[in-house]
């Protein structure tokens, strides 16, 4: 048994590249979780599900007991687990029957919000939006700010709702925080949205660049399965880029720790170097590329000596960093938060692609680029178009786009709406700010904690003007603000499909009821499209599906001849075997493990999900424009220029702050700030401060210490660590909410998003939550403990001998099997 | 010889639009996009006008005799609020278009006078207008709908 709170990635497996017979050949790894008490005898049905706590997609079966869940184990047939579990699976299913869930429906009546009845709630929603409605410009009034963690079937359903029944533009999701930035880059490079890449990549490679991305916090799995390579024969070379000593950079053979916002002066650097020094694919760039002239014009001027200047890295470090990238032969590269949410988001990403695609590193074993998820399903809602995409990955900009999902639909083209670029987040924010959307439907998710500047979100949302539904699991901040609360039913109360960030499909399906009246989200927004009487242009329903089987039917409609291809898949080959890779499609039943292996992308401008931007300033390009290039299902490469962030360090001001996460906790804490070993491990925030920046203010482990931009300011305790000098971070985990093991005496004032601010990346409108200016100072000294940093991960202190380390103890020991037995 | 006119007429609209974008850039602090690239406009802009400047001084000395009417000014001020934010766009786009159709002339009569100096500075600047005048164009067509028919 392994106490897997403290070795969160538990045991290895080590491996080596397969032998050649084209089958990745990671072991298999059986993980197992049952509560105290409960034998593998007792258990009556395992159900299949996949995570919902992160955006790895590992597949797993609920054991269920007496109608309620009572333990976890992974799926060893699984293309991307092979039966592993990080923490957050194994353990985080215990939310779900925590016993503040929602259960019944609330309605605001005074200012208080009181429990009602389905029947109350879903009229004073209609009501509202019926009125809203009646008069003209009715559809620019509402609006929907949902989730990456719904199904397939729910995204879809909803994006309808959206685009053909109530015509708006103004429907975004959470992703915009956390997974716009890979589907910017994706587009801008490719043509369309979608993965070139595959997990398994990582069996073949012989490099692995991870930029900005803390995988062995994020995707616990796909670190084990980097680890295992690693210890393995023939391991493949690391290169970490990351201001933090995270895991990654602490295992890698070249860390680069630039300061936050200069990560495209670093991308030029190394795309300049790779050029210069012939390591680039001449005959892939000709023939399968537009664009390098430019890029090579614009990266001359980033010599090493001027870049480590920006980036205060090593010259030596950008040498072995370059000659890492330009002499592998199979290279895979991933991409994160360190690059979506900072400065020059979508140019770096890009840039990222730009050097796959120099090198001819795309679409083979081995050789991929992995622009990661945020969350489990931010897939789903890119391609189903539950934020501001047309569905399918279809261009808006395109009347032919248009036409095929009004001749799905049965509607007037004109409902869908495509006059403008679709509203991101912060500009629907912006305009129930300023009053004219009047109705904001927020669905899985906690803006009032994970929106940068929380303090207006909070201000936009209080307005009694607004008329805000939160539909959701239990009470969130975001939810103690709204007019009706809905309650909904999770994972394991419902079936539907998520897709992760490698383009696998998995099924989960229902193992219990939802507590008391909750709901599942599909049948929630069903109900409201029936009782808006929404109809298509010959009088029927709008939506004719009933049930998530039928809705998934539905969608495979809608993504046929699309990239995001479902049309051969079914819930009973999802059912019988495990995860499928799209596109699924008659030729390819098995699903596709790479995309463009043959080099042609999806430029066409038949087939191209944008006409592309000026990446510096997000200005379009238009269709005219981009049918004059020719792209002939060519690459794009982007040389961009490296400006200074939004916001940089003065004398008031002299720290970087960046913010991120633990390996324990997801998002604002709601489930796994309810999970009793995850709850223990990372019960409240903390800073990690450098032992320079530290000894500057003159504070220690433990100290009190305030942190203040200009936006506003936050107590929390410090951790000390190798960050590097002149950076902050602090995790955005925690707000208001005080979960159980949670010893904070004031809990009002620790958000690091009262710290962030309201900009945006300008093409993929990615908030930046990771270049903000602040000054720290000591207000208390410690009361004797340390800070309520975790020791494993991202803070781990540098003295680990004065340190109690984080571990799980008995509730956190878990089984791990291979073929030849527990190990 | 009038190129010497149209450079000054060139530096003056180059002048009247950095302002505008400086004072649109601060009359929308609400609406962080505007607010940071338009500022970026302004020094953008800004770098034209001083790439220009010594060009501006070589052929200044062979125009003579000022035309009627040179200069105009087709920027008068900011305003407030979702239709005012559109209205300060839409004329800042008509300085930019001034900018780029007096590039465009006077990459015309670069050419004839055989100055490849001008021809290439008038090539890079003139991208980089274009490049604003489809930023202003995209954010007013995303700003339109909700301000002319949703706002009350």
């Amino acid at each position: 048994m392994h106490d897997r709170i403290a070795d969160v990635w538990g045991p290895r497996t080590p491996y080596s590249p397969p032998a050649g017979d084209g089958r990745d050949g990671w072991p298999v790894r059986q993980d197992e979780y049952l509560s105290a008490g409960v034998a593998p005898a007792d258990v009556e049905r395992w159900v299949q599900t996949a995570s919902v706590l992160h955006s790895n997609g590992d597949a797993y079966d609920f054991a269920v007991r007496g109608g309620a869940i009572v333990g976890v184990r992974g799926r060893p047939d699984d293309r991307v687990n092979r039966g592993r579990l990080g923490p957050k699976d194994l353990f985080g299913w215990q939310a779900i029957s925590s016993p503040d869930r929602l259960t019944r429906p609330l309605i605001r009546v005074d200012g208080r919000l009181v429990e009602s009845d389905w029947n109350s709630a879903m009229k004073a929603i209609v009501d509202r939006a019926t009125s809203l409605l009646a008069e003209t410009g009715g559809w620019g009034r509402i609006g929907f700010y949902s989730s990456g963690q719904l199904s397939l079937e729910d995204y879809y359903t909803l994006g309808v709702i959206g685009k053909a029944g109530i015509g708006t533009p103004h429907m975004d999701g959470n992703t915009r925080l956390c997974t716009a930035t890979a589907a910017a880059a994706l587009k801008v490079s490719f043509g369309t949205d979608g993965q070139p890449g595959s997990y398994a990549d990582i069996d073949h490679c012989d490099a692995i660049a991870l930029w900005g991305h803390n995988v062995a916090e994020t995707q616990t799995v796909l670190w084990a399965r980097m680890l295992d390579r690693r210890a393995g024969t023939d391991p493949p070379r690391l290169l970490a880029v990351d201001p933090r000593p995270t895991p990654v950079a602490r295992e890698a053979d070249v860390h680069l720790a630039p300061r936050n916002g200069t990560n495209l002066a670093l991308m030029n650097a190394l795309i300049r170097e790779v050029i210069h020094r012939g390591w680039f694919d001449e005959q892939y760039v000709t023939t399968h590329t537009i664009g390098f002239d430019d890029l090579r014009r614009v990266v001359d001027s980033y010599t090493f000596d001027r870049v480590a200047r920006i980036c205060d890295v090593d010259v030596r470090d950008l040498g072995a960093a370059a000659e890492l990238l330009g002499t592998a032969d199979r290279l895979v590269s991933t991409v994160l938060q360190g690059f979506y949410q900072s400065n020059q988001a979508t140019a770096s990403a890009t840039a990222v692609n730009s050097l796959h695609l120099l090198r001819g590193m795309i679409g083979r074993p081995g050789a991929g680029v992995l622009q990661m998820n945020g969350q489990p399903t931010a897939q789903n809602n890119r391609e189903a178009g539950a934020d501001g995409d047309l569905p399918g990955f279809r261009n808006w900009e395109n009347i032919e786009h248009v036409r095929e999902l009004a001749r799905l639909w049965n509607v007037d083209e004109d409902t869908i709406p495509h006059w403008a670029p679709p509203t991101h987040a912060m500009q629907i924010f912006r305009y129930a700010e300023q009053g004219s959307i009047k109705l904001l439907w927020i669905i899985a998710t906690n803006p009032a904690v994970s929106m940068p500047d929380i303090a207006r979100i909070r201000a936009i949302l209080g307005n009694e003007e607004l008329f805000v539904v939160v539909q959701d699991i239990f009470m969130t901040e975001t939810a103690e603000l709204a007019d009706v609360v809905l309650p909904a039913a999770t994972w394991g109360e419902r079936t539907g499909t998520f897709t992760n960030a490698d383009r696998t499909v998995h099924l989960s399906d229902k193992a219990v009821e939802p507590p008391g009246e909750a709901r599942a989200d599909l049948d929630i927004f069903l109900d409201f499209a029936d009782r808006m009487g929404f109809r298509d242009r010959d009088g029927a329903a709008l939506i004719p599906w009933r049930d998530p089987e039928s809705a998934f039917e539905a969608w495979k409609q809608c993504s046929r001849g699309r990239p995001c291809d479902y049309s051969a898949m079914t819930y009973e080959m999802l059912r019988q075997g495990s995860g499928i890779q799209w596109p699924c499609t008659a030729e390819h039943p098995a699903g596709t493990e790479r995309l463009y292996g043959d080099g042609l992308f999806n430029t066409d401008p038949t087939f191209c999900e944008t006409y592309g931007f000026d990446i510096a300033s997000g200005a379009p390009r238009s269709p005219t424009e981009y049918r004059a290039i020719d792209p002939g299902h060519r690459a794009f490469l982007y040389g961009v220029e490296y400006e200074p962030g939004p916001e940089t360090i003065d004398d008031d001001h002299p720290l970087l702050l960046t913010t991120g996460r633990t390996v324990y906790q997801f998002h604002t804490r709601t489930k796994t700030g309810r999970t009793p070993q995850l709850d223990a491990a990372a019960p409240d925030a903390w800073i990690e401060i450098s032992v320079p920046d530290a000894r500057n203010h003159g504070i220690g482990e433990g100290d009190v210490v305030r942190i203040t931009s200009k936006r506003g300011s936050i107590e929390t305790c410090a951790r000390i660590t190798d960050i590097r000098a002149g950076v902050v971070f602090v995790p955005f985990h925690y707000g208001p909410w005080k979960s159980i093991c949670d010893t904070s005496t004031d809990t009002s004032h620790r958000a690091a998003n009262d710290l962030t601010m309201s900009v945006w990346d300008p093409v993929s409108k990615q908030p930046l939550f990771k270049v903000a200016a602040v000054h720290i100072e000591k207000v208390a000294p410690t009361d004797g403990s340390p800070s309520a940093a975790p020791t494993v991960g991202g803070p781990r202190p540098l003295d680990e001998a004065v340190i109690q380390p984080t571990i799980g103890g008995a509730t956190a020991l878990a089984s791990s099997t291979s073929d030849a037995g527990r190990i | 010889m009038h190129l010497g006119h149209y450079i000054e007429l060139l530096r003056h609209s180059q002048d009247v639009l950095s302002k505008a974008y400086r004072e649109v850039a601060a009359a929308h602090p609400d609406e962080p996009d505007v607010r940071i690239d338009c500022e970026k406009f302004a020094e953008q802009i800004q770098r034209h006008s001083d790439r220009l400047a010594p060009v501006h001084t070589r052929y200044s000395g062979e125009s003579q005799n000022e035309p009627e009417r040179l200069l105009s000014s087709l920027f008068h001020g900011t305003r407030s609020g979702p239709l005012g934010l559109l209205r300060d766009l839409h004329d800042v786009y008509l300085v930019a278009s001034e900018c780029d159709l007096a590039w465009t002339l006077i990459t015309q009569a670069a050419r004839g006078a055989r100055d490849t100096e001008l021809i290439c500075i008038a090539s890079e600047c003139d991208g980089q207008v274009a490049v604003q005048l489809a930023w202003l164009r995209s954010r007013m067509k995303q700003a339109a709908p909700q301000a002319l028919v949703v706002e009350r």
